[in-house]
């Protein structure tokens, strides 16, 4: 079967954006309920139960009551700006999913139809480009509020933003290594033929995962929200449905990021153990390796949106269990921590694989496996050797190298603190 | 380093980031999958609360459904809150009745003193809590209303034990 018409290209293309839009609407509006559930039931308590069945109704009420709601503007706030900024926060994450394959190609009577809304040839380039506007969103609405609470929050999330956007940067390229592309169906069908990047790339992973909760400002990294610092942060002044498109841009942004997760790391739409699904559309139309089929379509995109619900499990698991950094602690972290480790991890891994390419082997599981021992010495390291008072520097570091303080100045602050 | 920091040091898995936030996990997964036990279905199960609960007034009233004050004026004089009105009369038979007896239930500190003030057990606090009003004129209750009241009496004190020891 060739490729597409013109025609056919069309119609489809704009079928594959509605159906990319509602659906991911749809998990965003579950995610705001998901996350509600989850906390309470993290918390032993039962969550929103009274709307529907189980609560399940719950988003349509919250975005019925956010749109009936009164729109207030601060005083002395830049209007055009303040209206722009929710609308700003919203869209990166959504385009993003443009470049996301969700399913294996799916024949049709008018050809072979590949499952993703642009299969663009930039891929990874396109989502670190579009993936670093989603924080002017933040510091316009921040800074338009007129407000020191929203400016300080804006400010806070610039500096987190641009900082992690670095290290996420950099997180990305042992898979730009290994893989030798940047289209994101190749690195799918890679991870098929291969092992999943999960295993040879792990400790990229970390570096990932880690990079991708700050840029979504979840909650280690919710600097620019902080509601016990600084009221809401950003969103202070918002209310209504502006208030409630932030919120939806903070889901987005989570879901946008667990699907990108399991499409780098996680084999994206592939079925473990089973080669049936082990499929490339080719530009011509051409389907190599396994046949398509709809059932095939049907359940590896039942497969991508489980992974997906996974890693917005972990988002949403994470924030209910560890604090909220302190501001110096996200810095340090982005710039003396991750940076400089993914430095040292590119260039054992590029070591590592110029060294496989001198022995000559070729890329597959073999190789892969290689890769996967590499990696887990270097995580034991981390977990092991580096992470002691070092990676997140709390109450257990020492602020400088441990002095010889006078001992008796201690016994003195120690005799003051007991006899109080 | 100023006076009185120490520097602490604590065990390596305390001190490292991922084991310890990997060990929270398992806890707060623990938490995650383990039954509900925090929360009450409100409207649904209600909270029992204790027959010393001090809530909702009400007035007792004899058989005929008259109201048991005699109007003495000694709850008004105990109350702290000073949240009851009492403007006594008297029948033709030389009986004291309240006229007016009203408690403004927004202003009631729940000391539950007029209870144990009265000379013929009529006012009372009562074992009740859902009183919410949609104004705030319905939080002054006048001596119909609290005669209508059906909810147990507070019992101040336990008469098996009424030093409470």
């Amino acid at each position: 079967m060739g490729p597409l018409s013109t025609k056919a290209f069309l119609i489809i293309g704009a079928a594959k954006m509605l159906m990319i839009f509602v659906g991911w609407l749809t998990a965003v509006a579950g995610v705001t309920l998901a996350e509600r559930k989850i906390a309470a039931w993290i918390q032993d308590r039962s969550g929103p139960n009274r709307v529907g069945p189980w609560g399940l109704f719950q988003p349509i009420a919250d975005g019925l009551k956010n749109f009936l709601k009164e729109e207030v503007r601060p005083a002395g706030s830049s209007r055009w700006v303040f209206y722009l900024a929710p609308v700003i926060s919203m869209f990166p994450a959504m385009v993003v999913f443009a470049v996301i394959p969700i399913a294996a190609p799916l024949p049709t009577r008018w050809g072979t139809v590949n499952m993703i809304v642009a299969d663009l040839p930039i891929g990874i380039l396109y989502i670190l480009a579009i993936a670093s506007l989603g924080v002017y969103g933040l510091v316009l609405g921040g800074w338009s509020s007129n407000s020191k609470y929203s400016f300080l929050g804006g400010v806070r999330a610039s500096a987190q933003m641009i900082s992690y956007e670095v290290a996420l940067g950099l997180s990305l390229v042992p898979i730009l290594m290994v893989a030798g592309n940047v289209t994101l169906p190749q690195l799918v069908s890679q991870q098929q033929d291969a092992l999943w990047y999960i295993l040879p790339l792990m400790v990229g992973y970390l570096f990932l995962t880690a990079s991708y909760f700050a840029e979504t400002n979840r909650l280690p990294f919710d600097m620019p929200e902080a509601e016990s610092e600084l009221v809401a942060g950003f969103h202070t002044e918002y209310s209504a449905m502006k208030f409630a498109m932030f919120m939806l841009a903070e889901y987005a942004n989570m879901v946008t990021a667990a699907a990108l997760m399991a499409t780098l790391f996680f084999g994206g739409w592939d079925i473990p153990f089973w080669s049936g699904d082990n499929m490339t559309l080719a530009a011509d139309g051409s389907v190599a390796g396994a046949a398509p089929a709809w059932w095939k379509t049907t359940l590896t995109g039942l497969c991508f949106a489980a992974k997906t619900g996974f890693f917005i499990l972990v988002f949403i698991w994470v924030r209910w269990t560890v604090p909220r950094f302190r501001y110096d602690q996200v810095m340090s972290l982005g710039w003396k921590v991750l940076i400089p480790m993914e430095v040292v991890y590119v260039a054992l891994l590029g070591g590592a694989m110029l060294y496989l390419d001198y022995l000559g082997i070729p890329f597959g599981t073999r190789y892969a496996l290689y890769l996967t021992a590499l990696n887990v010495v270097l995580m034991l390291v981390i977990v092991f050797v580096v992470d002691r008072n070092r990676i997140i520097l709390g109450a257990g570091w020492r602020q400088t190298r441990p002095q010889r303080v006078k001992s008796e100045w201690i016994e003195y602050a120690d005799r003051r603190q007991d006899s109080r | 380093m100023p006076i009185g920091v120490k520097t602490v040091d604590r065990p390596e898995v305390e001190s490292s980031y991922l084991r310890a936030t990997l060990k929270g996990m398992a806890l707060t997964f623990k938490h995650l999958v383990r039954p509900v036990t925090a929360s009450q279905q409100y409207p649904e199960e209600k909270y029992e609360v204790s027959p010393r609960w001090r809530g909702t007034h009400r007035m007792a009233v004899h058989v005929d459904g008259r109201a048991k004050c005699v109007a003495c004026g000694l709850c008004p004089t105990v109350c702290p809150a000073n949240c009851i009105k009492l403007i006594p009369a008297e029948d033709e038979n030389g009986e004291r009745y309240a006229a007016v007896y009203e408690i403004d239930e927004f202003r009631c500190i729940f000391c539950g003193y007029c209870q144990e003030v009265c000379p013929v057990e009529a006012i009372h606090v009562g074992v009740h809590y859902e009183n919410a009003e949609y104004s705030r004129e319905r939080f002054v209750y006048d001596l119909e209303r609290l005669c209508a009241q059906k909810h147990p009496f507070t019992q101040l004190w336990d008469p098996e034990d009424p030093a409470s020891e």
